[in-house]
């Protein structure tokens, strides 16, 4: 920022506020100054989590979701995952559906970028056919769970900006509080609080705010186990939707790391080769 | 007496890396008409009974497969509806970058909603469906390789599948109808076995998909010639020549848009043609402040032979709406109208199902034709209007 702008403007020195105008305009910067160094930890707070999960490489899990509607009746989902740690761009998820039955054998894709819309792909068993989809529907819940495709693609650091809200202690654990605003358009929420646990540096508790700027959901994450001595994974995680009444759980269960994935495991050629 | 050991152990773990695995449907369907058939042998509500169950086993770590899906489907009146098909008994080597397939499978080719023009490996199921989505298993050896300029595949299929057509008691048919009992008429003095082959190159560039594809054989689609029955009675007899198709489909996937194309230059022996659809479809995320998506879709088809088209689609436009309300029962809806740029024709089709319980789903299909002429393709299913309701339990 140029010297030139820290100067107080000539029409505000004209008149006769201009002491208490120079010191509200300085006072404006000053916190303008504040929020940047505030966007700056909470920005380092974001890389030094993607940092910490660096080097993982490719994981497997096995994954099981209960749906609950507001009046408490249940259904379940279930479905295999596999992960992979790209280079220079974000990860490539693959989910294979087990249940509910008639769903049995559909996979999804999912390659998540960086700088640009994520790539997305179903297989259809009974056709036999790749479809690819639009990126669009990244705010559509995932098979009707309270998740939505964005909330299960992985959280690249360049998909946000930050700021950072203060520090906080969550189930006994002391934490920091950091807000993320979506750089996509598209994104089905105009900001998100976060509880970053401080030690493991794990988000423990996500709070959605819709496009209207209301309370939409909270994810609730439990449970964090370590694997290969370095990275963290919940076993866990519980969302919320405070407009509905409706709650989906997520048990992960089975979770292996670096189990030989590559590349040529994430082409859409291959999800019909997929079981 | 150590070796047997030996092999009997190395057997019993080979069948221990195996993994296996049942699954497939069963459903219950009742189609009902609106009007009495253009034929007195017609019903107006047909019951049908149906079953896919799958095997699949495999080995090797995950390497070699086979996978067996017979199907079976009892039809309270029609004759040609009850059925048989083997849609696959296919066995799969999957190598780093290639694969290789021998046995009966399922190809699908294309992007488009209304029709599968590039889409030429297997035949057509046609009494299944109008819709002729619904295939046969096609004998076939196939290999795909996975390479950085693109995934090629190649086929050859050894043997023919003849389309299968709805009987006398059916409807949804032509009139007269196409008699399957009688031997089917070929080009080629190979008859049904003639050797096709097919090949197609897809690449993906970005938000581009492309695939240009090339298939050389007996056309899957008949040419429709009078006859006679073994009762003297007049019949459609179906006449499947020799093709060359050469195929272009692409899909551009940007943000809320799909723009598709699929476009295709046929030889034949008595002429040649094109046929392309192209179309779109756009996603209304989260539509009116709901959970659910709307999608948008138009298309346009095009068939140069125009009304000597096998197809019913040789000027035409069709306009649809999909709706996902993306609940937990994932009920789903799609509307379309195809309609006839050159006349009155329209062809009207709803399509509807959601999940009952974990393992079975409820699905709702409606279709009408109208404002058809003499000679039109749609004529003979002027008064086929019908609405169909069908339970699937899956296992």
């Amino acid at each position: 920022m140029g010297t030139e702008s820290l100067s107080t403007p000539l029409w505000i020195r004209r008149c006769a506020l201009a002491p208490i105008a120079a010191v509200a305009l300085q006072f404006a910067f000053s916190l303008s100054a504040i929020a940047q160094t505030d966007s700056g930890r909470g920005l380092e707070i974001a890389r030094t989590m993607k940092e910490r999960n660096r080097g993982f490489g490719n994981t497997t899990a096995e994954m099981r979701m209960v749906l609950r509607d507001a009046s408490g009746k249940e259904t379940l989902r279930k479905l295999r995952t596999k992960t992979l740690e790209a280079k220079d761009d974000g990860d490539k998820v693959l989910a294979v559906f087990d249940a509910p039955a008639d769903v049995k054998g559909t996979v999804f894709l999912g390659h998540t970028h960086r700088d640009r819309a994520d790539d997305q792909w179903l297989y259809l068993p009974a056709l036999k056919r790749v479809k690819r989809i639009a990126p669009a529907n990244k705010t559509s819940p995932f098979m009707g769970s309270e998740f939505s495709y964005e909330d299960l693609a992985s959280s690249e650091v360049e998909k946000f900006t930050y700021a950072y809200r203060g520090e906080d202690t969550l189930d006994g654990e002391p934490s920091f509080v950091i807000e993320r605003r979506p750089v996509d358009p598209d994104s089905g929420y105009s900001r998100q609080v976060v509880w970053v646990d401080q030690v493991r540096y794990v988000e423990l508790k996500i709070e959605f705010y819709d496009r209207r700027g209301a309370k939409l959901k909270t994810l609730t994450a439990r449970e964090h186990r370590q694997y290969l001595g370095r990275y963290w994974r919940a076993q866990e995680a519980r969302m919320e939707n405070h407009q509905s009444g409706k709650s989906t759980l997520v048990r992960w269960s089975d979770i292996r790391f670096r189990q030989g994935l590559g590349e040529q495991d994430f082409l859409p050629a291959r999800m019909a080769r997929t079981r | 007496m150590r070796t047997i050991g030996m092999l009997a152990l190395a057997f019993a773990l080979s069948i221990s890396a195996w993994a296996q695995e049942w699954r497939g449907q069963v459903s219950a369907e009742y189609r009902g008409f609106a009007r009495t058939g253009l034929d007195p042998g017609q019903h107006r509500g047909y019951a049908s009974l149906a079953a896919q169950p799958e095997f699949w086993v495999d080995w090797q770590g995950g390497r070699q497969s086979l996978t067996f899906t017979p199907f079976y489907r009892r039809d309270q009146y029609d004759r040609e509806r009850t059925h048989g098909d083997v849609r696959e008994l296919l066995w799969l080597y999957g190598g780093r970058g290639f694969e290789l397939r021998a046995g009966i499978g399922k190809v699908f080719w294309g992007v488009t909603e209304t029709q599968h023009l590039v889409d030429v490996v297997n035949q057509i199921d046609l009494v299944e469906n109008p819709d002729r989505k619904e295939k046969l298993g096609q004998p076939m050896l196939g290999a795909t390789l996975l390479t950085a300029a693109g995934n090629w595949e190649l086929y050859a299929l050894p043997y023919f599948r003849e389309r299968t057509f709805p009987g006398e008691e059916g409807r949804l048919r032509t009139i007269p109808r196409v008699d399957t009992e009688l031997e089917a008429l070929y080009e080629s003095p190979r008859g049904a076995r003639h050797v096709d082959a097919a090949a197609r190159w897809t690449r993906t560039l970005g938000a581009w998909d492309f695939g240009l594809s090339y298939f050389q054989g007996t056309n899957r689609e008949p040419r429709l010639v009078p006859g006679i029955d073994a009762r003297g009675q007049a019949v459609l007899l179906p006449y499947y020549g020799q093709l060359r198709q050469f195929g272009l489909e692409g899909q551009a996937t940007v943000e809320r848009w799909l723009l598709k194309l699929e476009a295709v230059r046929r030889s034949e022996r008595e002429a040649a043609s094109r046929a392309a659809t192209a179309g779109f479809e756009y996603t209304l995320p989260r539509a009116f402040g709901s959970t659910a998506d709307l999608g948008l879709l138009a298309e346009y088809l095009y068939d140069s032979r125009g009304q000597a088209s096998l197809t019913p689609y040789e000027d035409d436009v069709m306009l649809g709406m999909r709706w996902s309300a993306n609940d937990a029962q994932s009920t789903r809806l799609l509307a379309t109208v195809v309609l006839d740029r050159r006349s009155s024709e329209r062809a009207y089709s709803v399509e509807a199902s959601r999940r009952l319980t974990e393992h079975a789903t409820a699905s709702v299909e409606a279709r009408a034709f109208h404002g058809s002429a003499p000679g039109e393709p749609l004529f003979s299913l002027r008064r086929d209007d019908y609405a169909q309701l069908k339970l699937t339990y899956y296992f």
